[in-house]
């Protein structure tokens, strides 16, 4: 068995954390609280740990004599500033608030764009790479369904039976993605009970 | 009353995830319905392997603080899996994740994996990098992965947005293989469009099942199943109860 130290805490600390959702206990609640506090601590600490890594990673890259990159340069340059001046005029200060949103913001409203051209290349392109099995089929009558529907142009008819029809095909996509979830609710219950009991250790390496 | 029924279905889950994954109930793999996309999986590792390409495994954007975090543990145990798989590879696999945590427990389990196969020399912890900490500095920071790592196939395990159609698009453009699923709904119905194989919904949860990660992942779809048919025999019975108007909650 592979850390089994490691194992034992994580095994521990999830069952008082488990227990302090559905016993009311005051003594678990409070450990609950004190716990999740510390693990706040320690994920901020990994943030930093990660943003060090990305560092480390381009600088790497930029002084390599075989794979340099020149947006590393870039990369370390900006990050550097930005350490900097957070550092010393502190990261709630207006004005650097101010120079790293105008930086931010306009690079991805760009990214934004270029998302949008994509997915619509992305959805004429569906139809000719899907194979066409009934889910194929389902989902390009459902495409044209909703398009007519969303458009308002039945809105005008006056139908018997037209509007509740209209009505209840407008409330499917609710029901499916209540579905959908669903399934990955039971999805994430039976992960976390497996790193409950310890059969999944993604910390023991 | 909400807490009890939810400590009966945990403590339900975990006495039958304990019983179904012992040996005498956990005998065949033949249980697992086929799923063309995990099919393609296997090939794509194999031949990755084979021509000396790099798998990459994106794990997405979620913290581990958060209720999204499940994903990422799975994506966490395909990356373990995949390794593995790999450990005879040139290339070993490469992880990009969105959180600092997650990208540390990337390392670690790579970290683990090649302990695992003896191959502990082969663990570089660069080949687990966090590559940005917003969703979009995310998707920025991985794309010259796409580029520049000799990647024959992706998977894209986790917590994404809508963003996530720019990696699939980077993909396409280097003519490799992906295989996407994520919890997040909009992330889903981008990937049906833009990725090669995409898994919706639960089935995100069976990737490390069909990639024979360990008798636990088998038992979990199996009680993952049972909940399912519970949670439809209720739904049904209490829609009757309220034709017939009778209410209980």
């Amino acid at each position: 068995m592979r850390s089994p130290i490691s194992t034992a805490f994580a095994i521990g600390i999830g069952l008082i954390i488990l227990a302090g959702y559905f016993l009311p206990i005051p003594l678990l609640g409070s450990l609950q609280s004190t716990l999740l506090g510390w693990a706040i601590v320690i994920a901020a600490f990994a943030g930093l740990v990660g943003i060090i890594n990305l560092a480390l990673n381009h600088w790497r890259k930029a002084t390599s004599t075989t794979q340099s990159d020149p947006y590393s340069y870039i990369f370390i340059l900006a990050f550097l500033a930005t350490l900097a001046a957070g550092l010393w005029f502190g990261p709630a200060d207006p004005l650097i608030q101010q120079v790293v949103l105008s930086i931010q913001i306009p690079v991805e409203s760009s990214l934004m764009a270029a998302l949008a051209i994509t997915l619509v290349v992305a959805g004429l392109r569906l139809l000719q790479r899907r194979r066409w099995d009934g889910m194929a089929v389902l989902f390009a009558i459902s495409v044209v369904v909703f398009l007519i529907i969303g458009s308002g142009l039945l809105a005008g008819i006056n139908l018997p039976l037209a509007r509740d029809i209209t009505a209840f095909i407008d409330r499917l996509p609710a029901a499916g993605a209540r579905g959908i979830l669903i399934g990955v609710a039971l999805g994430s219950l039976t992960t976390g009970l497996r790193i409950l009991m310890g059969a999944d250790r993604p910390y023991s390496g | 009353m909400d807490q009890i029924i939810g400590l009966g279905v945990v403590a339900f889950s975990l006495i039958a995830l304990i019983i179904l994954s012992l040996p005498r109930y956990n005998r065949s793999s033949h249980l697992l319905r086929p799923i063309p996309a995990f099919q393609r999986l296997h090939r794509a590792i194999s031949l990755a392997v084979e021509d000396g390409k790099r798998l990459h495994v994106s794990l997405g954007k979620s913290s581990l603080l958060e209720p999204t975090n499940p994903s990422a543990l799975v994506g966490l145990s395909t990356l373990e899996r995949i390794a593995q798989l790999s450990i005879v590879s040139d290339r070993p696999p490469i992880a990009t994740s969105g959180d600092g945590a997650l990208s540390i427990l990337s390392q670690d389990t790579l970290r683990a994996a090649y302990r695992t196969g003896n191959a502990l020399e082969q663990y570089d912890p660069d080949r687990g990098r966090l590559t940005g900490p917003t969703p979009f500095s995310y998707i920025a920071g991985a794309l010259p992965v796409f580029r520049q790592e000799q990647v024959s196939s992706h998977i894209l395990i986790g917590n994404f947005g809508p963003e996530v159609g720019l990696l699939t698009q980077a993909a396409d453009q280097q003519r490799a293989f992906t295989l996407a699923a994520s919890d997040s709904l909009p992330a889903q119905a981008v990937l049906y469009a833009a990725a090669q194989e995409v898994l919706i919904g639960e089935e995100l949860f069976a990737i490390p099942a069909y990639l024979n990660a360990g008798s636990a992942h088998i038992a979990s779809l199996r009680i993952q199943d049972i909940l399912r048919w519970g949670l439809i025999a209720v739904l049904v019975i209490g829609a009757i109860l309220k034709i017939v108007g009778i209410s209980i909650l």
